[in-house]
């Protein structure tokens, strides 16, 4: 594992034309080639379609051109963005062999900004989990300590840049999936305001929680990335129009006079050594000049029943277009019907056959009123409570994941623990709100510890100045500086 | 109808949207291209992919709403969830609970108002063949589909169940296609499937009894099939009950060769749909001045237009009573606006309205394409007596099928007599001493007022007149 | 729910027919138990009383967003053609269909 350079200065290195992108991609491809075998976080490598990249961008940087924000920097994706021509399978047997023939809007923005993408990574089957063993193709191991799971779903991108495959990677987070596998990885992990990532592209699991962010080694990287991927696409119509975010300006501002609460809810039930993680990282803030209070918002501890309904629901429905018709796996049969169905139970894996029949359930005449639409209303109870906490608070903290990463098949058996994972991630997206989390320390087990940081909508410049406060905390702590 | 019986009938009509593009993707929204052509991400239901609402084809809905009188309303769309492979997403985006356009009505030729619950946008399906012996679905082999159609824009238009006789629901029908293209919002083709009707039928024995237990008819593609499928599912209705049954409450399948309506399904199956607010898309509100701007768009509707020219008829005082059908009949071919231009240029208004029915409608599309210069020259010289109606009616066809020329030449041509320039030359200055206004505006570029000029001539040379020459004349004196 | 029935077998079997699933009779009631805890879970949300909050299905309150009705490339038709896992004439090969849309 070679030190990893962080996005920000690849990319000014190759700009200024002191390195060049073939050289950096070539040191990238080296690592994946001799620690992917045993992570495996990739489902494919591109490196003939990355060198050719890398060589276009030594081009422009040759001729005097611009070759964007994120000039040479490698990156990964986790496989539910659609590359075209590419294969995209979302870790599942049912999109075998289906060849996207387009780019996802975030693929096309990282490749206008010069970002060399190497591959796609693994993760559980359509980002239904929080362990990425959830794969057709098999589990995503930790870098940290390959018994251990890497979280997930988009545990592939996450463990990645924590192997140093990658500077940087991208992942979806519907419940957690990005912020949870950055913890028990050790890498930093944001997932944005609903709404200023484009979803057109990204494989949809529950349409109204989906959201694209960026896996990177600093804050600030995870804001470059975030800049470029950002902004308005008039092909998502739940893209926010609103200028392209600007936030690296703010990183250096300190948090001087803000107010960071501390949620209660968020520490029961949580290891202690996570518990006192957290409370070390609230010190620095207060040591940073924040004003730090414990405050509780009840209404979170709802969060994951809701969760778990309207998620499965929006799923459900999302999931029905893979019925061998159009696209991908087809298992024959008499009629269509059957072959639907015989598709359908040979290409999902149990997982999320649970949750199409959750969703299905939640949905069904007689039952909508008291599940998904009582969710919807839990939904409304949420935004509620994080309204009040952030008429006191500028920022919330907390832990990302109540435990550090846990070994391969501990959880595999039970769904309900496994789906425990995310009782402090998935509020935000409920919310549509920004968090994020940021590497701090370790736990009693020598694993990595993340704590999270919560905002209200379209604060990303307030959560990213806290961040970046908690990150050198961080650093100074484990003496490394920056 | 067995006597002793009425019927009820709700109508639910599904009609695509002339717009350019389809409903939530830019692919072109064209009948009759070659197979999967017209196909993108969004409406073959891609992983990945995401819908946007065309502006147009709101607009349109809205102009549909309009012209209904219904009320505009802040609506959304729902997930109509059903399994079947000309349904590229395996659900249909569709508005539900809140549609854009309720309670509204729509008047018939004979002033009889049918209630409008709804029209609300959805999207279209794609296309199945089924490959086999019949063609059907039943016995095929196996089918394949056309995505081209996956996407197309759909307003369903639905009736209250005001409809009282198979006659009724015909003339329903044939209204609202004369309204959806009066709106610009559809072609009104039937054949080509750009609407589509279903029928809800029962029966009960008096006015005063609640309904009965409905059928729902699918498959009507044209108005005649409304007609008859309603007409024979009533009498199935009324037998079964006759003979002790019960009416079932299902879908059924009108066979226009077999001339019946066959079962579907019954309510026992009535499918779960598991309707939820679709989170790719947002609500939309349309706001007073967007409504406003959507009715200022739009045209006179075929009521009013129809309330028009019985109005100048009774001015002319050409009793309206027996001109009802001639009036429905231009209004309906679009040929109303010649009529209105006739009488204006000083044709009779009886004569304006019997020609245009009569012979104009025989090549409804040539007459709507026609410079009605000179179609009143025609009118007029007819009215005149310079030709006969014979005469003026083998003017009239050459006219249509040349797409316009000179009435007086292809009368001299003919062979029918028309007067000298001389005369012609005093009676058109006698026209511009008596009419000064006119013939200043006429000089200042209002070309229209011609007509008032030639009409003047026509009158006064009792229509032996040739027009094109007065027009001449008028061009010649004015420099 | 406060007094719902628990999710039985019947319920798990009728809601995997909606989602064209076949399950087996180990998968059955394996499901049946996993769904059924997870929906104990959901009890807590079920029994409260909403009845005046509003339901919340878009995070952010954005409206009117509209397209213009303009063209814009369609896919290759090989290309997607290609992808199908049966094609026949230029169109998707299904095998024979049970019965009309629903």
């Amino acid at each position: 594992m070679t030190a990893p350079r962080s996005a920000f200065d690849l990319a000014a290195a190759v700009r200024a034309g002191e390195t060049r992108a073939l050289d950096v991609l070539g040191g990238y491809l080296a690592a994946i080639d001799a620690g992917d075998a045993e992570i495996h976080a990739f489902n494919l490598v591109t490196a003939d379609a990355a060198r050719d990249a890398a060589m276009a961008i030594d081009q422009k940087v040759a001729a005097g051109e611009d070759p964007g924000l994120l000039a040479g920097v490698p990156v990964a994706l986790k496989d539910n963005m659609c590359t075209r021509g590419v294969p995209t399978t979302c870790s599942s047997r049912i999109l075998d062999g289906w060849h996207p023939p387009y780019d996802a809007t975030v693929v096309t923005r990282l490749r206008e900004a010069g970002a060399i993408v190497v591959g796609k990574t693994n993760m559980d089957e359509f980002a239904m989990g929080s362990s990425t063993e959830n794969s057709a193709f098999g589990p995503t191991r930790n870098p940290n300590d390959t018994s251990r799971v890497p979280g997930g779903s988009s545990g592939g991108s996450a463990a990645a840049v924590a192997a140093g495959f990658t500077p940087v990677a991208l992942g979806s987070d519907t419940g957690g999936s990005i912020r949870q596998p950055a913890a028990l990885c050790g890498v930093v992990g944001m997932k944005p305001t609903y709404g200023t990532v484009s979803r057109y592209g990204l494989v949809a699991f529950a349409s109204s929680l989906d959201q694209i962010g960026p896996f990177a080694t600093t804050v600030a990287d995870a804001a470059l990335v975030f800049e470029v991927i950002g902004g308005h696409d008039p092909a998502d119509s739940t893209s926010l129009d609103r200028p392209a975010p600007r936030v690296l300006s703010v990183l250096d501002e300190g948090i001087q006079g803000m107010t960071v609460g501390v949620l209660s809810e968020y520490l029961d039930g949580v290891d202690a050594d996570v518990v006192a993680r957290t409370r070390q990282a609230a010190e620095a803030c207060a040591a940073a000049g924040a004003r730090v209070e414990e405050i509780s918002v009840p209404e979170v501890r709802l969060g994951l029943s809701a969760y778990y309904l309207i998620a499965p629901a929006e799923a459900s429905s999302n999931l029905a277009r893979y019925d061998g018709v159009r696209f991908g796996l087809r298992v024959d049969a008499e009629d269509t019907t059957a072959m639907n169905t015989a598709t359908r139970s040979a290409g999902f894996g149990a997982e999320v056959k649970r949750r199409i029949m959750l969703g299905t359930y939640a949905l069904s005449a007689g039952y909508k009123d008291a599940y998904y639409d009582q969710a919807l209303r839990v939904r409304t109870k949420i935004i509620e409570g994080f309204d009040r906490a952030y008429r006191r608070c500028d920022v919330l903290l907390g832990p990302t994941a109540p435990s550090t990463a846990f070994s391969i098949g501990a959880k595999s058996s039970n769904p309900m623990s496994m789906y425990l994972s995310d009782v402090c991630t998935i509020p935000s997206n409920l919310a549509g709100h920004p968090a994020i989390s940021i590497p701090f320390g370790t736990g009693d087990d020598g694993l990595p510890i993340g704590v999270q940081l919560l905002a209200p909508a379209l604060a990303e410049n307030t959560l990213l100045r806290a961040a970046a406060v908690i990150e050198a905390a961080a650093n100074s702590m484990n003496g490394r500086g920056r | 109808m067995s006597d002793g019986w009425v019927m009820v009938i709700g109508l639910e009509v599904h009609c695509e949207l002339k717009t350019t593009s389809k409903l939530f993707c830019g692919c072109p929204n064209e009948f009759g291209d070659e197979p999967n052509t017209n196909i993108c991400p969004v409406c073959l239901g891609l992983p990945g992919s995401l819908p946007v609402l065309n502006q147009n084809a709101v607009e349109l809905a809205m102009a549909i709403g309009t012209a209904l009188h219904c009320d505009i309303r802040p609506s959304t769309f729902h997930r109509k969830n059903y399994f079947y492979p000309d349904q590229a997403k395996d659900y249909q985006i569709s508005q539900y609970d809140e549609p854009i356009n309720v309670n509204g009505w729509l008047e018939l030729p004979d002033g009889f108002r049918v209630g409008i619950e709804r029209a609300h946008m959805e999207e279209d399906t794609g296309k199945t063949t089924h490959v086999g012996t019949t063609g059907r679905i039943h016995g095929a082999d196996h089918s394949l589909v056309d995505y081209n159609r996956s996407g197309v824009p759909l307003v369903e238009i639905v009736s209250a169940p005001d409809i009282r006789t198979s006659a009724q629901a015909r003339a329903y029908v044939t209204e609202l296609r004369s309204v959806l293209i009066a709106t610009n919002a559809s072609d009104g083709k039937m054949e080509e499937g750009s609407m589509r009707v279903d029928a809800n039928v029962s029966v009960r024995r008096s006015d005063d009894d609640p309904f009965g237990t409905r059928c729902e008819i699918k498959n009507l593609n044209s108005v005649r099939s409304v007609g008859r499928a309603i007409d024979y599912e009533a009498e199935r209705q009324i037998a079964l009950i006759e003979s002790g049954d019960k009416v079932i409450q299902q879908t059924r399948h009108w066979d226009e060769d077999a001339g019946k309506t066959q079962t579907l399904r019954s309510k026992e199956d009535a499918y779960d749909y598991r309707y939820f607010l679709e989170p790719d898309l947002v609500p939309l509100v349309p706001d007073a001045s967007w409504k406003g701007a959507v009715a200022d768009a739009l045209g006179m509707m075929p009521a009013e237009r129809r309330a028009r020219l019985a109005e100048l008829l009774q001015e002319a005082g050409a009793g309206t009573a027996a001109r009802t059908e001639q009036i429905a009949t231009v209004v309906d071919l679009g040929l109303d606006d010649l009529v209105v231009e006739a009488i204006a240029g000083g044709v009779p208004a009886a004569l304006a309205l019997a020609r245009t029915a009569n012979e104009a409608a025989t090549d409804a599309d040539a007459a709507r394409k026609l410079d009605p210069v000179p179609y009143v020259t025609l009118l007029a010289m007819e009215a005149a007596g310079t030709l006969s109606a014979t005469q003026s009616k083998a003017v009239l066809a050459e006219l249509l099928a040349a797409g316009g020329g000179d009435p007086a030449v292809i009368a001299r041509m003919k062979g029918f007599e028309a007067m000298s320039d001389n005369t012609l030359s005093v009676t058109v200055a006698e026209a511009i001493e008596a009419n000064p206004e006119e013939w200043a505006r006429y000089c200042a570029g209002e070309e229209k007022l011609a007509q008032v000029f030639i009409g003047q001539v026509m009158k006064v040379t009792r229509g032996q007149a040739n027009g094109k020459a007065v027009m001449a004349e008028l061009q010649r004196l004015r420099g | 729910m406060a007094g719902a029935p628990r999710l039985t077998r019947d319920d798990v079997a009728h809601v995997a027919a909606l989602a064209r699933l076949d399950l087996t009779d180990e998968e059955l009631e394996l499901f049946t138990g996993q769904l059924a805890e997870v929906l104990d879970h959901a009890a807590d949300i079920a029994q409260l009383d909403l009845t005046d909050v509003p339901p919340t299905a878009h995070a952010m309150a954005v409206t009117n967003v509209l397209r213009p009705d303009t063209l814009t490339p369609t896919l290759d038709r090989d290309e997607v053609l290609a992808a199908a896992p049966s094609v026949e004439d230029h169109r998707f090969r299904v095998p024979r269909i049970l019965g009309e849309a629903p």
